[in-house]
C-alpha cells in the first residue's frame, strides 16, 4: 500500500522513543564517558584518552573472546538452522499434533535463561546428571568442567536444545504460507522432493529464514546467562565469551574504564553486523516482491 | 535536583554528543525542508538516502578510529584526516 | 512501500488451514513409503527438548539423599518436600510473585505504547521514520550487558532500585522494539481501505482504533504480549542488576540454594520447575498463532 506523508505520526511514536531512550541513550552517553576516564570510586573520575580502547583492541584477551564467540555463532548457526528446516518440513501440517509439537518445541523458549543453564549443569554431570552419566558409562570420558572440548560440546548442544526451536518455528510458518497450488503445480510437473524444496520450500521460506539467522547470529552474540551457569567462562577461559568477559571485568573487577571501551566496542560490531543484516533483509525481501507483483 | 555526577560528564565527550545530535537535528531540518533524502544507486548496490549515507559515513569513521588505534602509535587526530576522506567517498560514491 | 516491511504487499494472505503439503505427501507416500518415516524427526527433536526437562522435574521430587547418593531414572522415594520449602518461606515465594509482578507491567507499558507507534509506522510516511525503525531494532540487538554497567546508577539516580517498575522499564529496552516490529507486521496485513472507510462513515480515530482496528489485529496484540512476558521472563542480567531484595526475581533467588553444605539440589530443580510452569500456560493460550508470531507477523 502506499503511505502517506504525515509528520503528525511523530505523536505516535513519541511514547516509544522517550522510553527506549530512557534506557538506551543515556546509558550510552555514561558509558562513552567512562571509556575515556579511570575512577578509583567516590565518582571521582580522572582523563583517561584514549588509551582503555588501545589496551583493549591489543589484548589477547579481548581478542580470544572475540573470536571464540564468533566461532560459537558459526557453530550453533552451522547446526540450528539446517537442523530447524528439517524438523519443520518433516512437522505435520494438519491436526490436533501440531499444536501439540508446537507447544512442547516452544516450552525451551520459554524458560529463564538461567534455569536453562542449571538444566543443563545437572543433566550433564557425570554423577547426577542422566546425560554426564550415560556419556561416561560408554566409555568416554567426559568432563565440561575440567576438559575445554567437552565445555564447549555441552555448551554448543546446551544451545541447539534451547534455541533451534526457534527456527523450526519460523520455517514452520514460512512453509504453512505456501498455497497448495504449488504442490499441485510441482506434482503435475513431476517434481522431484528435492526440486520442490529448493524451487517451492526454500524461497518461500527465505524470508523467514533471513530474521532466524539474523535473530539467532545477534542472540548467540550476546550470549550471557546460559553458558555463565554452566561453565563459569571456564575451564579457564575457554568458554569466556564476549558478555562474560565483559560482565567479569565490569562487576568482577570493576574496571569501569576497560570494561567501558570494551562494551563500545562490542556495541560497534554489533551495530555493523545489524547494519549489514538489515539492509539485506529489507533488500532481499523489496526485490523478492518487485519480481512477484509489479506494482 | 536529580545527581547526576556519576554520569562523569567531560568536555571531550559533551562536545561529542553534542556534535552528533547537531548532525541528527540537521538532517531532520535538510529532510523537512527536501524531503526524500535524494535517493540514489550507488557502489553498494541498494538504494541509499543521505541519511543511510551519514550512517554509513559515521560508522566506517568509528571502525577507522579503531583500527588506529590498534594499528599505529601515532595520534588519533591523524585519523581524523582518513575519516574525513571517507566520509567524503561515501558522499560521493555511496 | 517501505524498506523496513517488504512483506505487506504483493502475496495473497491466505489461512493457513487452506493450504498442505497434502497432495505431495501422497504421491511420495504412494511411491516410497517414506512418508511415514518423516514423522519420527519431530518425535525424535521432541524428545530431545523434553528429556532435560523431565531430568529436571524428577530431580525435583527426589530427597537430596537420593539424587547424590546414585542415579535413579524416577523418584524412588517420592517426595513434595522440596516444594514445600518453597511455598513455606516468604523470602522464596515471594520472588515468584516478584518475577511475574514486573512481566506483567512490562507487558503492558510495551504493547501500550508499541500500538500506536506500530500504527504510525505501518501507514504513515514520515521524518526520520526508517532509521528511527533501524535504531529501535538495534536495541533489540544490542548485548545487555553493553548497558547495564551505568544501569544501578542511572536507576539509583530517579530512585527506582529495587522496585518491580525498575525492571519492567528496563526490559522495555529490548520489548518494545520487537512488540513494534511483531506488531507493524500485523498491521500492515490490514488494508488500509478499512481505515478509510471508518474515517468517510464518521469515526473518529480513538474509535476507530478501538472498536474497528485493535479486534482486526487482536491475534498480534495477543503476540506481541507473549513475546514481552517470555523475553521479560527470562532474562536475568538486567532483572538481577536492579534488584536488591524488595523485587528480586524468583530466578536470581535461585543462587540461595548453593552454602557451605554444598548445593541443596532439590530445591534449586523445584524452583526450577516452578519457572517453566509459567511459559508452558502462557504458550497453550497462543499454541495457534505461535508459528505466525515467531515470523513477526511476516508470513
Amino acid at each position: 500500500m502506499e503511505k502517506t506523508w504525515n509528520n503528525k505520526a511523530w505523536f505516535f511514536v513519541l511514547p516509544v522513543l522517550v522510553l527506549v531512550a530512557f534506557s538506551a541513550v543515556i546509558p550510552l552517553m555514561t558509558v562513552v564517558n567512562y571509556s575515556v576516564q579511570d575512577t578509583f570510586g567516590n565518582n571521582q573520575f580522572f582523563w583517561a584518552g584514549t588509551d582503555w580502547f588501545t589496551q583493549i583492541l591489543t589484548s589477547s584477551r579481548f581478542h580470544d573472546a572475540l573470536w571464540r564467540n564468533l566461532m560459537f555463532s558459526a557453530i550453533v548457526l552451522a547446526i540450528e538452522v539446517p537442523l530447524g528446516i528439517i524438523v519443520a518440513l518433516s512437522m505435520p501440517k494438519k491436526g490436533v499434533w501440531v499444536s501439540v509439537c508446537l507447544v512442547l518445541m516452544a516450552l525451551p523458549l520459554l524458560i529463564p535463561w538461567n534455569v536453562v543453564g542449571t538444566i543443563w549443569q545437572i543433566f550433564a554431570r557425570t554423577d547426577i546428571g542422566l546425560l554426564g552419566y550415560t556419556v561416561s558409562n560408554l566409555g568416554i570420558n567426559y568432563n565440561y568442567g575440567q576438559n575445554p572440548f567437552d565445555a564447549w560440546v555441552t555448551v554448543v548442544v546446551m544451545d541447539v536444545w534451547h534455541w533451534t526451536s526457534l527456527v523450526v518455528l519460523l520455517a514452520y510458518a514460512g512453509l504453512v504460507s505456501i498455497p497448495d497450488a504449488y504442490y499441485q503445480a510441482a506434482k503435475i510437473d513431476g517434481a522431484s522432493r528435492w526440486a520442490v524444496f529448493r524451487y517451492i520450500q526454500l524461497p518461500k521460506m527465505g524470508r523467514v529464514l533471513l530474521i532466524a539467522i539474523l535473530l539467532r547470529f545477534m542472540d548467540s552474540f550476546m550470549i550471557y546467562t546460559e553458558p555463565f551457569v554452566v561453565t563459569g567462562g571456564g575451564p579457564g577461559s575457554s568458554t569466556t565469551f564476549l558478555s562474560i568477559d565483559l560482565v567479569k571485568m565490569a562487576v568482577g573487577q570493576f574496571d569501569l574504564g576497560p570494561a567501558a571501551a570494551m562494551s563500545l566496542i562490542y556495541f560497534l560490531i554489533i551495530l555493523l553486523l545489524s547494519w549489514v543484516f538489515y539492509t539485506i533483509m529489507t533488500n532481499v525481501g523489496a526485490d523478492a516482491t518487485s519480481k512477484r507483483s509489479p506494482q | 535536583m536529580i545527581d547526576l555526577s556519576w554520569m562523569a560528564w567531560t568536555w571531550p565527550t559533551a562536545i561529542f554528543f553534542i556534535v552528533i545530535f547537531a548532525m541528527l537535528a540537521g538532517m531532520g531540518a535538510w529532510e523537512y525542508l527536501s524531503p526524500g533524502g535524494s535517493p540514489r544507486t550507488g557502489i553498494l548496490r541498494f538504494e541509499t538516502t543521505r541519511g543511510d549515507r551519514l550512517f554509513v559515513s559515521l560508522l566506517g569513521s568509528a571502525f577507522i578510529c579503531l583500527g588506529w588505534l590498534w594499528a599505529s602509535e601515532l595520534s588519533l587526530w591523524y585519523a581524523l584526516i582518513v575519516c574525513a576522506a571517507f566520509v567524503l567517498l561515501v558522499f560521493r560514491t555511496v | 512501500m517501505s524498506a523496513y516491511e517488504p512483506s505487506s504487499h504483493g502475496e495473497q494472505r491466505i489461512p493457513a488451514s487452506s493450504h498442505s503439503e497434502a497432495a505431495l505427501g501422497q504421491r511420495e507416500r504412494a511411491k516410497t513409503g517414506h512418508f511415514r518415516l518423516k514423522i519420527f524427526v519431530p518425535i525424535f527433536y521432541i524428545l530431545f527438548l523434553l528429556i532435560p526437562i523431565y531430568w529436571l522435574i524428577s530431580l525435583s521430587f527426589k530427597p537430596n539423599q537420593e539424587i547424590v547418593s546414585g542415579l535413579t531414572l524416577w523418584p524412588q522415594n517420592f517426595t513434595l518436600d522440596n516444594y514445600r520449602v518453597i511455598f513455606n518461606d516468604p523470602s522464596w515465594y515471594e520472588t515468584y510473585y516478584n518475577s511475574m509482578l514486573y512481566v506483567v507491567m512490562n507487558m503492558v507499558i510495551s504493547v501500550a505504547v508499541a500500538l500506536p507507534a506500530a500504527y504510525a509506522f505501518s501507514r504513515y510516511r514520515f521524518l526520520g521514520d526508517k532509521h528511527l525503525f533501524f535504531w529501535l531494532l538495534t536495541n533489540r540487538m544490542a548485548p545487555p550487558a553493553v548497558f547495564v554497567l551505568p544501569f544501578f546508577q542511572l536507576y539509583s539516580a530517579f530512585g527506582l532500585i529495587d522496585t518491580h517498575f525498575a525492571v519492567a522499564l528496563a526490559h522495555c529496552l529490548f520489548n518494545v522494539p520487537l512488540a513494534v516490529w511483531i506488531l507493524e507486521g500485523f498491521m500492515s496485513g490490514v488494508p488500509k481501505e478499512i481505515d478509510e472507510t471508518a474515517y468517510i462513515d464518521g469515526y473518529s480515530f480513538p474509535r476507530f482504533f478501538g472498536k474497528i482496528f485493535m479486534p482486526l489485529i487482536a491475534s498480534g496484540i495477543g503476540v506481541a504480549a507473549f513475546f514481552c512476558f517470555m523475553f521479560s521472563w527470562v532474562e536475568l542480567l538486567i532483572a538481577r542488576t536492579l534488584t536488591v531484595t524488595d523485587a528480586k526475581p524468583i530466578a536470581a533467588a535461585m543462587t540461595r540454594t548453593s552454602s557451605a553444605t554444598g548445593l541443596d539440589y532439590g530445591v534449586l530443580t523445584a524452583a526450577g520447575v516452578l519457572t517453566i510452569i509459567p511459559g508452558a500456560i502462557v504458550i497453550w493460550f497462543v499454541r495457534n498463532h505461535i508459528a505466525k508470531g515467531f515470523a513477526l507477523g511476516r508470513v
